[in-house]
């Protein structure tokens, strides 16, 4: 039973992988479209990013001076300015590790 | 022009740094499955068949706590409908391929292979063979994914809890989107999207992972109209 759903939940996620590229004319959508499409990096990451840093394991609200904050603070200066992507994780990290760990 | 061999190689490396987080979530996405007590075949059979990190924990998590097949088949579709997002961008690139090229090669669209890829693209439209750069980056992380998951099945959680390290996955994509908040229009839908994901963080079947992109590419062509 839970192979079947497994399977189920697999193929779905393949339709939504496929569709837009195999199964859809690009000309169907529109000048519009194509220029809001630009878009989609910025419409869709920070819906990760920001309940990665303001929610919690338990679904609530963290508190304002949580370590995580300022991991991500620091992590989006040295983003910034380095446009180095192993910078910034790392910057990320390793100011939220200095926080839980030595303050 | 670049060689199949060299974009190839130059989506390996656009993905690779961000193996600092799909590593460690990868490892704690086949512990949490052994922790709820599930056949570590079927818990590694999940990163072949959906290959989804967070909407394979969402699964399992609701199946483990008597949620219905249908509720744990409808959140992974729901958490997942954002790839039709990044099937619309990449099909402009992808259009020149074979019906069978195409369906191949859609499997292997996960999140940063879309994201590294998709910038990549944006500078080198008049490249021949685009396409063998999301290959590079799909198949890295894909073969990373299967890696890593594998071995939070066998060994567990033998990553520290205490270390935070899922804190990597929001940090993961700040570095994708950081060089993006030089441009005012795109800090604007950045933040719709934000503000929404947290507004509409408890509705169901995890929708705010698709609510607030929709939200927030409303915004983006009211900026557009704007701008005009």
């Amino acid at each position: 039973m839970t192979w079947l759903t497994i399977t189920i939940a697999g193929i779905i996620t393949y339709f939504t992988r496929m569709t837009m590229v195999a199964l859809v004319d690009r000309d169907l959508l529109g000048e519009r479209v194509k220029e809001v499409l630009a878009y989609v990096p910025s419409a869709v990451f920070p819906a990760i990013i920001f309940p990665g840093i303001f929610i919690n394991d338990y679904g609530a609200f963290i508190e304002m001076n949580d370590p995580k904050i300022f991991g991500a603070i620091v992590a989006i200066l040295v983003g910034y300015f380095s446009r180095n992507v192993i910078a910034t994780i790392l910057s990320g990290l390793s100011s939220y590790w200095i926080i839980i760990f030595l303050l | 022009m670049l060689t199949k061999k060299q974009l190839f190689s130059k989506g390996f490396l656009a993905v690779a740094p961000h193996m600092f987080s799909v590593i460690p979530f990868g490892i704690i996405c086949g512990a949490i499955g052994i922790e709820l007590g599930f056949d570590p075949v079927l818990v590694y059979a999940m990163s072949i068949i959906i290959f989804g990190g967070a909407s394979q924990i969402v699964f399992l998590q609701l199946l483990s706590g008597g949620a219905s097949a249908l509720i744990a088949v409808t959140s992974v579709g729901v958490i997942n409908s954002r790839h039709l997002l990044y099937g619309a961008v990449l099909s402009e690139y992808l259009e020149k391929l074979s019906f069978i090229k195409k369906l191949l090669i859609s499997y292997i669209v996960v999140d940063q292979g879309f994201a590294e890829s998709n910038k990549f693209f944006m500078k080198n439209k008049t490249e021949q063979h685009l396409h063998y750069h999301l290959i590079g980056s799909g198949v890295t992380l894909w073969i990373f994914w299967q890696l890593s998951t594998l071995a939070g099945i066998v060994l567990g959680s033998f990553v520290p809890e205490e270390l935070g390290l899922k804190f990597a996955i929001p940090l993961t994509f700040i570095a994708i989107v950081v060089q993006d908040l030089k441009k005012i229009d795109h800090v604007i839908v950045m933040i719709t999207c934000g503000l929404s994901s947290l507004l509409f963080f408890d509705a169901p079947f995890k929708s705010y992972i698709i609510i607030s992109p929709i939200i927030a590419l409303f915004v983006a062509a009211l900026v557009l109209r704007l701008k005009k």
